[in-house]
C-alpha cells in the first residue's frame, strides 16, 4: 500500500473567505450606499450593467451605466436611459452620492443610482445590503464561533486532564446536548426572548444563544484528545519532576490539542452562519436596518422574486461559496489531523 | 438492559430540566400572550387582568409549573392561549406529519447509502466510487436552506410538485389509491430535500464501514469458501459493518428533525415545524414548551432504538455495559 498523499493546502478556499472577510469588514467602504438607503423612484429594478460599449458602437476606456428608466405606463417595467450615460467613478466622496461622509470605493454621481445586483421593493441596493449582510452574518458566527470554543475548548482541557468527576459530568452535559434537536432547542430559547428589541440586542441574542448551542462538540473532541495527551511518557515525565498541573496544562496539554480545536472551529463556523442565517431567516434573528444574509434570503423566498426577480438570489450564492469553502479547509484539516493521530 | 435504564432515566431527566428551563425563560422575559391586548384601547386593564387569572399566569413560578407538571402526567401538554384549544389536539397530528416525513427522509437516505456505500465499497477506485465521491462532496457542503429556495425555485418554474399541505384541496372525493398517490406526490419534494442533505454524510461512513469489514479475515476465508461476491458482501461485509453505523442512525434522526423544520416552515408542511414558529410569534407557551419536549421525546426516543437495535446486532454488547463510542465525524 502506498501512503496516501500529503493534500496541498486549500489556496483557493482560503483566498476566497479572505476576500470575503476583508469586503464585509470593509462594507461602509465598498458598499456605495448605506444598508437602509432606499430610492423609492426605482423599486425592484434588475442589476444595472456595466458597459464599455455606448449605444452609437464606440468604445470608452472609464467604464459607465445607462441608468434604469421606467417604461412609459408600464408599472415596475424599465427600460435603459440611454440618452444619459452615467460614468463609473471610483472613490468617490458619499456626500457626492447624497450618502453621509466619507468615500465610498465606487458610484455614480446625479440623481439615479447604481445597482449592480439590482435593487429590492423598497429601492434599497442590493450589492450593499448584501454586503452589510455579509458583515453581519460572518461577524455573528465569529463572534458565535468564539464562545463556542471558549466554553468547549477549557471545558474539555480540563475534563480530559483531570478526569473523574469532571470528565463524567462533560461527557454526560455534553451528551444531552447533542441528543436534543438543536434547532427547536434554539427556537424554543428564542421563543422567550422579546421579539422586537433593537437590532444590536437582536444581534447580541443571537450570538449568545448559537454560541451555547455549540460547544459540546468540541468539548469533547479537546477532551479526548487531551485526556490522550495526559498520560504520555512526556507529560508523566515532566510530573515526575515537580511541574505544576497548572505549568502540564499549559506547556503539554494545550498545545497538543490546538489542532483538534483549530478543526473544530472549521467546522463551527460555517455551522454558526447557517444557524444565523436560518434563525433571520425565520424572522427571529436579525432585524431592520441590519440586514443579514437570512433576511435577504426570506424577501427571496416569495414566488414572485424566484420566478422574475432572480437577482434577489445572491446571497444565496454568496452563502454556498462561503460554506464551500470552509467544508473545503475543514475536510482538509481533518484529514490532517487523521494522518498526526 | 441495566444501561437501557439508565439511558431511560438520563432521558426523562433531561426533559424534566428543559421544561423547567423554558418556564424559567418565559418567566424571566418580558411581556406574555396579554401584553399584545394591553395596546388595545377596547379592551381594558380589568378584562386583562381576568385572563391571566383564568389562565393561571398571575400565579407564582413554582405554582404554574407545578400545575403544569400534574397536567402532563394526566397525558395533557397544556391550553393554547392562541387557539384557545388543548395543546395535545393540537400536537398529535402535527407530529404525526413530522414523524411521516422524517421518517420517509431517513428511511430513504439510510436505504440509499446503505446500498450505494456498500457497492462503492466494494470496488473502491470504480466507477460508482468516482461518481458518488464528487457529488457527495458537494452535496455535503450545500446548506440545505439553499436546497429548499431550489425547490421552490423548481416549483416556480415548472409546476411539478405542489406546494404546502399534505394532500389536495379534494383529495376526500379521490378513490382510496389516487389518495395515497396525492399523499406522496405533496410528500415527494420535502423528502427529497431531507434525503439529499442527510445522504452524503451516511454515504461516507457506511462506504468507510462496509470498506473496514472487507478487509476483515473472515470475508478472505468466505472467498476462499467460494461464497460468490454479492453474498459476501450484503451477507457477510455489510452485518459486520452495523456496529460503528448504529449510534449514527440515532444522531442522524436528531439532524434530520432540526432540519426538517426549515423544511416544513418553506414548503409549507403542516408538521411541528410551523406550529412551534406561529406559537413563538404569538408567545404561546404551553405550545412552544409542548413542541419542544415531543420533539426531544421523540429523538430520544429514535436514540434508544438505535441502541436496542445495536443490543441486538452486537452480542459482546450484552455481557459488558460500556457506552458504545460514538463514530469521530
Amino acid at each position: 500500500m502506498t501512503a496516501p498523499r500529503r493534500p496541498s493546502a486549500p489556496w483557493l478556499a482560503i483566498l476566497t473567505l479572505l476576500g470575503v472577510y476583508l469586503l464585509a469588514a470593509g462594507a461602509d467602504f465598498f458598499a456605495p450606499y448605506d444598508a437602509a438607503s432606499q430610492d423609492r423612484s426605482s423599486p425592484s429594478t434588475p442589476p444595472t450593467r456595466l458597459r464599455l460599449v455606448d449605444a452609437e458602437g464606440t468604445w470608452h476606456l472609464r467604464p459607465f451605466i445607462y441608468p434604469w428608466k421606467e417604461i412609459e405606463g408600464r408599472f415596475g417595467e424599465y427600460e435603459e436611459d440611454v440618452r444619459s450615460p452615467r460614468p463609473l467613478r471610483f472613490f468617490v466622496r458619499s456626500e457626492a452620492l447624497g450618502e453621509g461622509t466619507g468615500r465610498r470605493f465606487f458610484g455614480i454621481t446625479g440623481p439615479q443610482r447604481i445597482s449592480l445586483l439590482g435593487t429590492d421593493e423598497l429601492g434599497r441596493d442590493q450589492l450593499s445590503r448584501l454586503l452589510v449582510g455579509a458583515r453581519v452574518s460572518l461577524g455573528a458566527s465569529f463572534l458565535a464561533t468564539g464562545m463556542a470554543l471558549g466554553l468547549g475548548w477549557p471545558a474539555g482541557l480540563l475534563a480530559g486532564f483531570y478526569g473523574g468527576r469532571a470528565q463524567s459530568l462533560l461527557m454526560r452535559g455534553s451528551e444531552l446536548f447533542m441528543v436534543l434537536p438543536w434547532f427547536y432547542l434554539l427556537l424554543g430559547f428564542r421563543a422567550f426572548l422579546p421579539l422586537e428589541v433593537s437590532p444590536l440586542l437582536a444581534f447580541l441574542t443571537t450570538v449568545l444563544l448559537i454560541g451555547a448551542m455549540g460547544w459540546a462538540r468540541p468539548a469533547r473532541m479537546v477532551h479526548a484528545v487531551a485526556a490522550r495527551a495526559r498520560s504520555r511518557e512526556s507529560v508523566l515525565a515532566a510530573r515526575g519532576f515537580g511541574a505544576s498541573d497548572l505549568y502540564l496544562l499549559r506547556r503539554h496539554i494545550l498545545p497538543a490539542t490546538a489542532a483538534v480545536a483549530l478543526t473544530q472551529a472549521a467546522l463551527l463556523l460555517p455551522r454558526t452562519i447557517l444557524a444565523e442565517v436560518t434563525l433571520s431567516f425565520l424572522g427571529l434573528g436579525m432585524s431592520e436596518p441590519w440586514p443579514s444574509w437570512g433576511t435577504l434570503l426570506a424577501e427571496a423566498q416569495s414566488l414572485a422574486v424566484l420566478e422574475t426577480r432572480t437577482w434577489m438570489l445572491w446571497p444565496a450564492a454568496a452563502l454556498a461559496l462561503v460554506v464551500m469553502s470552509y467544508h473545503r479547509i475543514a475536510g482538509l484539516l481533518q484529514q490532517r489531523l487523521g494522518a498526526m493521530s | 438492559m441495566g444501561y437501557l435504564l439508565r439511558r431511560l432515566g438520563h432521558g426523562l431527566l433531561l426533559l424534566g430540566l428543559l421544561s423547567i428551563g423554558c418556564f424559567l425563560l418565559a418567566d424571566l422575559a418580558p411581556g406574555d400572550f396579554f401584553s399584545e391586548m394591553r395596546l388595545d384601547p377596547r379592551v381594558s386593564e380589568t378584562t386583562v387582568e381576568t385572563w391571566k387569572s383564568r389562565y393561571g399566569l398571575d400565579r407564582s413560578f413554582l405554582y404554574r409549573y407545578g400545575a403544569w407538571l400534574g397536567s402532563v402526567a394526566r397525558g395533557d401538554l397544556g391550553f393554547s392561549f392562541a387557539n384557545q384549544r388543548p395543546v395535545t389536539e393540537l400536537l398529535l397530528p402535527r407530529l404525526r406529519n413530522t414523524l411521516l416525513l422524517t421518517g420517509a427522509g431517513t428511511a430513504l437516505a439510510w436505504g440509499l447509502a446503505l446500498v450505494l456505500g456498500t457497492l462503492a465499497a466494494a470496488r473502491p477506485d470504480g466507477l460508482l466510487d468516482r461518481l458518488l465521491a464528487p457529488v457527495s462532496a458537494v452535496l455535503q457542503s450545500v446548506p440545505e436552506i439553499l436546497l429548499c429556495l431550489c425547490a421552490l425555485w423548481l416549483v416556480a418554474r415548472t409546476g411539478w410538485f405542489p406546494v404546502g399541505g399534505l394532500v389536495s384541496l379534494d383529495a376526500e372525493s379521490l378513490p382510496p389509491g389516487a389518495r395515497l398517490l396525492d399523499l406522496l406526490w405533496h410528500l415527494a419534494l420535502p423528502a427529497a430535500i431531507l434525503v439529499l442533505s442527510a445522504f452524503p454524510i451516511l454515504f461516507g461512513h457506511v462506504r468507510s464501514a462496509v470498506a473496514e469489514a472487507l478487509e476483515a479475515p473472515f470475508v478472505r476465508a468466505a472467498r476462499g469458501h467460494g461464497i460468490p461476491p454479492w453474498r459476501r458482501l450484503f451477507r457477510h461485509a455489510l452485518p459486520a459493518a452495523t456496529h460503528p453505523l448504529l449510534p449514527l442512525l440515532g444522531l442522524s434522526i436528531g439532524g434530520l428533525l432540526s432540519e426538517s423544520l426549515i423544511v416544513e416552515v418553506t414548503l409549507g408542511w403542516p408538521g411541528l415545524g410551523p406550529l412551534l414558529l406561529d406559537a413563538i410569534f404569538a408567545r404561546d407557551l404551553h405550545v412552544v414548551v409542548g413542541a419542544t419536549l415531543v420533539s426531544s421525546l421523540f429523538l430520544l426516543v429514535g436514540n434508544l432504538l438505535a441502541d436496542l437495535l445495536l443490543l441486538a446486532a452486537d452480542p459482546r454488547l450484552r455481557f459488558d455495559h460500556e457506552t458504545p463510542e460514538e463514530p469521530a465525524p
